[in-house]
């Protein structure tokens, strides 16, 4: 049996309880799952399931209680250069112009480059999310659109094996969250880059991912199963919805996170349900 | 607006100069025919320099004007120990504000940046820095003449001691609070935590260690001037309080005048520092 490029095998996080005296708090546990190079997984779940956890553990910034997590048959402990971070805030260093944020990535990524090489890289990568125009500008001179730009290409530039984002687009307007999904489809299209990421929004999951994880609340959260994406690539935003499986999908997702994540929270599990393999569905409009 | 606004602003400025200057004028004209007879005595003027002094009180504007231009056309004249112009005695200050100042920011800076990033250190350290920073500067002073035994060593010392606390403070305060997220992203890079310090954490909080040497510095300043008239010998305390025994208030409001001038000065340089190393977010 061959490994997945990423594989995560029975995480489980307990924060401790507060000071002031009451229990630990177990956000999940026995989270199993894995995906392949050059996928592209969202995960959706309501907020306190400990995505976001997940998210940092797979990053290396944060440690799970128990479990481990394995890339390209390695143990990841602490960050790493292999895997790059889109943060939700963007974290763009505010006395550095936009090429100095990203040379700051790149210096660190390869130091023994010359400078020219360092700009010439920095500029590539600043051109491929559209700001070839503000290199030179600070991040308070960039609108929130803008910035996470900047912010998606520090870390597309240090060419990671794998791509964590955060939520990268919670803050944007639906307007630039558009612009910059579509960017990131093209993107993404042309790199092959596998990417991990954290996200509310149904319609954002459905356009980028090939396959979607779904988390039941928490405390306790689990992985209650692992979507497919039945829609065939590429994925234009503008008409998506004209596929047939797109609202089988669509409803299938707002489903679950209207009411199956917390039934699911509650104990109500199908009788086979095996948290080591958790099922995967493939959404699909069914012939008439 | 902005234009016509800071021009009335300066109009007003120096409508209240000159009635200040218009009540002082006032105020010390000679009221009594035996205060204006010492005056009128053109050798007992010639005596004390140009500088005449009222019998009855403080020199008149007039009277300090000329003081100032007399002292500012040479100012680095050396008549011996007690007569030495006052860029000689502000260069003396400005030196010893200067060595006492960097050799607290080279102990301040560091000793914050561990106290801002190490929460044990903070809570260790913390209970000392509440009890030493209270301490008016001065108090050290008899501690350090015996120790180091050298008056103008124990004046830079003094100074050492009195700019290291809001440095230190400030310093820490910025460590401490520099967003987490830029920190994660250099983890995520791998830089290593000198790199982390030098190319991370300095420039995010630059701005409040600066802030914490600007308040150093006028607090040095200040300081200075009282240890200056406790050691003696030279520098600008030294003259103010040289003057008033030599009775020449002329002097002493001119010195005063410097004393002033020189901490705007000093307060402006690091106001554009300060400036050169803020971002905005």
């Amino acid at each position: 049996m061959t490994q997945p490029f990423l594989k995560v095998e029975g995480l489980k996080k307990v924060f401790p309880a507060p000071s002031g005296g009451g229990d630990d708090v177990t956000v999940f546990e026995n989270i199993h799952f894995g995906f392949d190079k050059g996928e592209f997984v969202c995960i959706i779940g309501h907020s306190g399931c400990g995505k976001s956890t997940i998210l940092n553990v797979l990053a290396g910034l944060d440690e799970a209680t128990e479990g481990n997590v394995f890339m390209d048959g390695r143990e990841v402990k602490g960050p790493s250069l292999d895997r790059g971070v889109v943060f939700q805030s963007h974290a763009l260093m505010p006395w550095l112009s936009v090429i100095e944020n990203v040379a700051f990535a790149v210096k660190a990524r390869w130091p023994e480059w010359p400078k020219d090489k360092v700009r010439e890289h920095c500029l590539k990568y600043i051109e491929l999310v559209g700001l070839g125009h503000a290199v030179d500008k600070k991040p308070n001179q960039l609108s929130g659109g803008m910035k996470q730009r900047v912010g998606i290409a520090r870390a597309f530039a240090i060419e990671p094996k794998m791509l964590l984002m955060d939520e990268p687009f919670g803050a944007l307007d639906a307007l630039t969250r558009g612009v910059i999904q579509d960017e990131l489809v093209k993107i993404c299209a042309a790199t092959h880059q596998t990417v991990f990421m954290i996200t509310h929004d149904v319609d954002e999951a459905i356009l980028l991912a090939d396959k979607i994880v779904l988390m039941s609340n928490g405390p306790y959260a689990k992985i209650a199963e692992i979507v497919e994406n039945p829609l065939p690539k590429p994925r234009v935003r503008q008409d998506m919805h004209h596929d047939p499986h797109f609202y089988t999908l669509r409803n299938h997702l707002v489903d679950f996170l209207v009411s199956r994540s917390r039934l699911i929270a509650m104990g109500e599990l199908p009788a086979d349900y095996n948290p080591l393999r958790p099922p995967v569905v493939r959404p699909m409009k069914l012939a008439a | 607006m902005a234009r016509s606004l800071s021009f009335r602003a300066t109009i007003v400025s120096f409508v209240l100069l000159l009635a200040f200057l218009g009540v002082w004028h006032v105020g010390t004209l000679p009221a009594t025919g035996g205060a204006a007879a010492t005056y009128a005595d053109p050798e007992y003027a010639a005596l004390m320099g140009g500088a005449s002094v009222q019998a009855s009180g403080l020199p008149s504007p007039g009277t300090v004007g000329e003081t100032i231009a007399t002292q500012l056309a040479n100012p680095f004249y050396d008549n011996g120990p007690n007569d030495k112009g006052i860029g000689i005695q502000l260069a003396w200050s400005l030196s010893r504000v200067l060595a006492g100042f960097l050799l607290a920011a080279l102990v301040a800076v560091p000793l914050g940046f561990v106290i801002g990033m190490s929460p044990l250190m903070h809570k260790a350290l913390n209970p000392y820095i509440q009890l030493l920073k209270p301490i008016s500067p001065l108090a050290w002073m008899p501690l350090a003449l015996y120790t180091i035994k050298d008056a103008s060593l124990s004046s830079i010392f003094v100074i050492f001691i009195c700019s290291i606390w809001p440095m230190m403070i400030n310093t820490a305060h910025g460590v401490a609070s520099v967003k987490k997220d830029w920190l994660n992203v250099a983890r995520t890079l791998e830089v290593n935590p000198f790199r982390t310090a030098i190319s991370v954490i300095l420039p995010a909080a630059a701005p409040t260690i600066l802030t914490g040497m600007r308040i150093s510095m006028g607090i040095a300043w200040l300081v200075i001037v009282a240890a200056e008239m406790l050691v003696g010998g030279t520098g600008i305390g030294y003259f103010v309080w040289n003057e008033w025994n030599n009775l020449n208030l002329s002097n002493v409001i001119f010195a005063i005048v410097m004393i002033g001038a020189v901490g705007m000065l000093l307060d402006m340089v690091f106001g554009l520092l300060t400036k050169l190393v803020t971002y905005q977010e």
